[in-house]
């Protein structure tokens, strides 16, 4: 997991309280146990989310795993099978899409190519009985807050694909939604407009305060923007958490694979209390080495489980480290190099593959450790986190 | 050097082709329209011999006039006839719109899987002659034909209607003919049109049917033209679905050209009145032209 930019959440959000955690907060959008199926197939399982006011929530997940049918659920688009959405207390179900305070910016953009930039964004304010006079205001307005002025009379197909999403956002901006739903809204981009396009993603939320929802598959974007993340699978929810929390603890083998790189060691728990440190469970890998980790579950002596540590909390050293609380020992297999950071494939004597992760704070040629060379791994209890299988 | 006259010669062919097959011919016909109708063999005078010196040629330019299309305006028949002929192609036109922007409109919306079924139904008729298909509408419309059988039988109407022989026959000769060629260009720009602009027009505040006027027509519309102009083009000039279908009342320029030749054997008058339609015919094409023209220029952009 490369660390661009800084993780959303550090900053803004510990300022604000956290809605998620006060109990009386009320949601703007309430999925309560919806179910969605399409013939035999079940998108959406008996889901339940509460997203708050003034939330960036990301939905996350592989592709086919139902958060975009969530998303067209909210927009009218599709109809639950069972069960309710609310929003602001009251039931949508009877809300046809159109008279929804939501709107929704569509992956493909979906800009009517036979208007001007200008008019696509004038569009569903002419629907809302305004005075023409206040429709040219707002869309000035959306034009400035996208800094598209000059662009005004363009027609779509006259402009990037940058110009296009910005102007996409602005239309779907422009009604003033209660939410804004995004369609992996920057999927088409290259990368480095896509992280640039993502803070300004954020400034504009923090600026009009409205509520996002965002789809996506990727997880660095879902981290980067939001205030927590709602990581999907099959249907349902696998964990909803703030960004840090999805990444140092998660709930599931499915949560820590899919959001960052991870080593999973398989073995069983050996002891509830570390003697050391109380916090600590005590973790017997299948080939017998101790280990210390904590633990999410209610777990018993016995019980087979895996241990889940992130690359780069692992560190990597010719020497054997006394003081280490988790150390194991291999052969460097293969290292990849990706310029700011180098992993080390470390064979164990079972054969399994841990990675380890370091930043090259060295030049190259300086490198200490290279291909066949013994190695020792060591991490601190607090690294590792023990999943249920 | 070899390149450039290969390229010349490419760019030749069709012009060439043009030159031979569309010139020449309307040159021909155009000099027919200036002559006189003569009791001879070809019935028209004078006649031009390229032999016959200088002076016999500059004799043969001197006979020609516009004696021709002056007759065209003078008796109301032409006039009659051009502005039935024009009027029976816009309306055709009108109604095959109305019912082929449906049936494009459904081939799109149509599973994927369907479409080139669809799309075969569409061009199938054309597998059979079109003679033999506007024939095979007067044993429909006759007066004992199919269609009145079966409203007798279901007893809708109590007497036959007579539709045969009438504009009405001809209507549907031409809308039926000529709706493939509505269908099909509609069908492709609606078949290339994104469904989440609708999406998106319906989550802006509009409802179905006002989402289909304020984005589905417009990007629609070079379709709606084309199809227009491939409909209306040729009805205009129509000359067998008159002439099978349509009554003695029935007025188009088509069946006038056609008497002028065979019935009067006035080559002379009828060329005139070809020219005069192909003059008239002129003035949508180079419209739909401009307007593909503007519209690359606008996508070029």
């Amino acid at each position: 997991m490369s660390t661009k930019g800084p993780s959303r959440n550090s900053k803004p959000v510990e300022s604000k309280v956290l809605p998620w955690l006060k109990p009386d907060a009320v949601p703007i959008v309430e999925f309560k146990n919806v179910t969605k199926r399409f013939g035999d197939f079940t998108a959406v399982d008996n889901l339940s989310l509460k997203v708050y006011p003034g939330e960036f929530f990301a939905l996350l997940g592989p592709s086919g795993c139902g958060k975009s049918t969530l998303l067209r659920m909210l927009a009218g688009f599709e109809t639950p099978t069972s069960g309710t959405i609310l929003l602001d207390g009251k039931d949508l179900a009877d809300t046809p899409p159109n008279l929804r305070p939501v709107n929704m910016m569509f992956q493909s953009y979906a800009l009517f190519p036979h208007l001007t930039v200008a008019q696509n964004i004038a569009f569903g304010l002419k629907r809302s009985n305004l005075e023409k006079g206040v429709i040219e205001e707002r869309t000035e307005e959306m034009l400035r807050l996208v800094k598209m002025q000059d662009f005004a009379n363009r027609k779509p197909h006259q402009m990037s694909g940058g110009q296009r999403q910005r102007v996409a956002l602005a239309r779907s901006l422009a009604k003033n939604p209660k939410l804004l739903l995004l369609d992996e809204p920057l999927g088409a981009l290259d990368a480095k407009l896509r992280e640039s396009t993502q803070f300004e993603l954020v400034n504009i939320q923090e600026k009009l305060g409205t509520s996002f929802i965002i789809v996506t598959h990727d997880q660095e974007e879902a981290m980067t923007v939001s205030t927590r993340i709602g990581v999907m699978n099959m249907g349902v929810l696998a964990q909803v958490d703030t960004p840090a929390d999805l990444y140092e603890n998660p709930k599931s083998k499915f949560v820590a694979d899919f959001i960052g790189d991870v080593n999973m060691i398989e073995g069983s728990i050996s002891k509830l209390h570390a003697k050391t440190k109380d916090e600590f469970i005590e973790f017997t890998t299948d080939t017998g080495s101790k280990l210390l980790a904590r633990c999410e579950f209610d777990c018993k002596v016995g019980d087979k489980a895996s241990l889940a540590i992130r690359p780069e909390k692992i560190s990597i050293s010719k020497k054997r480290d006394p003081k280490a609380e988790n150390q194991v020992s291999g052969k460097v297999d293969d290292i990849a190099y990706i310029g700011n950071l180098s992993t080390y494939y470390v064979r164990l004597e079972n054969g399994a593959i841990i990675k380890a992760q370091e930043a090259n704070r060295r030049r190259i040629s300086n490198r200490e450790i290279t291909w066949e060379d013994d190695v020792w791994l060591s991490w601190t209890p607090g690294g590792g986190v023990i999943l249920a299988q | 050097m070899e390149n450039k006259s290969r390229k010349w010669l490419l760019i030749g062919i069709p012009y060439l082709w043009l030159f031979l097959f569309f010139l020449v011919p309307f040159i021909i016909v155009l000099k027919i329209a200036l002559s006189d109708i003569a009791i001879s063999i070809p019935p028209y005078t004078p006649q031009l011999d390229l032999f016959a010196g200088l002076g016999a040629i500059g004799d043969f330019f001197s006979k020609l006039d516009f004696e021709n299309f002056k007759w065209l305006i003078d008796d109301t028949l032409y006039i009659n006839s051009y502005l039935s002929s024009l009027k029976i192609a816009s309306i055709s036109t009108f109604l095959a719109l109305c019912i082929g922007f449906p049936f494009a409109y459904g081939m799109a919306k149509a599973p994927e899987s369907w479409r080139p079924l669809l799309l075969m139904l569409v061009i199938l008729p054309f597998w059979t002659s079109f003679l033999i298909r506007v024939y095979a509408w007067i044993g429909i419309l006759k007066t004992e034909g199919l269609l009145n059988q079966f409203l007798l039988w279901t007893g809708i109407i109590n007497d036959p209607l007579v539709i045969l022989n009438t504009n009405i026959a001809v209507y549907i000769g031409i809308v039926y003919s000529y709706l493939p060629f509505m269908i099909l260009p509609i069908y492709s720009t609606l078949e290339k049109m994104d469904d989440s602009l609708i999406e998106a027009a319906v989550d802006l505040g509009c409802t179905k049917i006002s989402a289909f006027w304020a984005v589905t027509v417009p990007l629609a519309l070079p379709g709606i033209i084309a199809g227009c102009f491939l409909v209306f083009i040729p009805a205009v000039g129509e000359f067998v679905i008159p002439d099978l279908l349509g009554g003695s009342q029935t007025l188009m320029i088509g069946k006038t050209l056609w008497s002028e030749f065979f019935n009067n054997r006035d080559w002379p008058v009828a060329s005139a009145v070809a020219i005069v339609l192909l003059l008239l015919l002129v003035v949508p094409i180079v419209l739909f032209q401009k307007m593909i023209e503007r519209q690359q220029e606008a996508e070029a952009r």
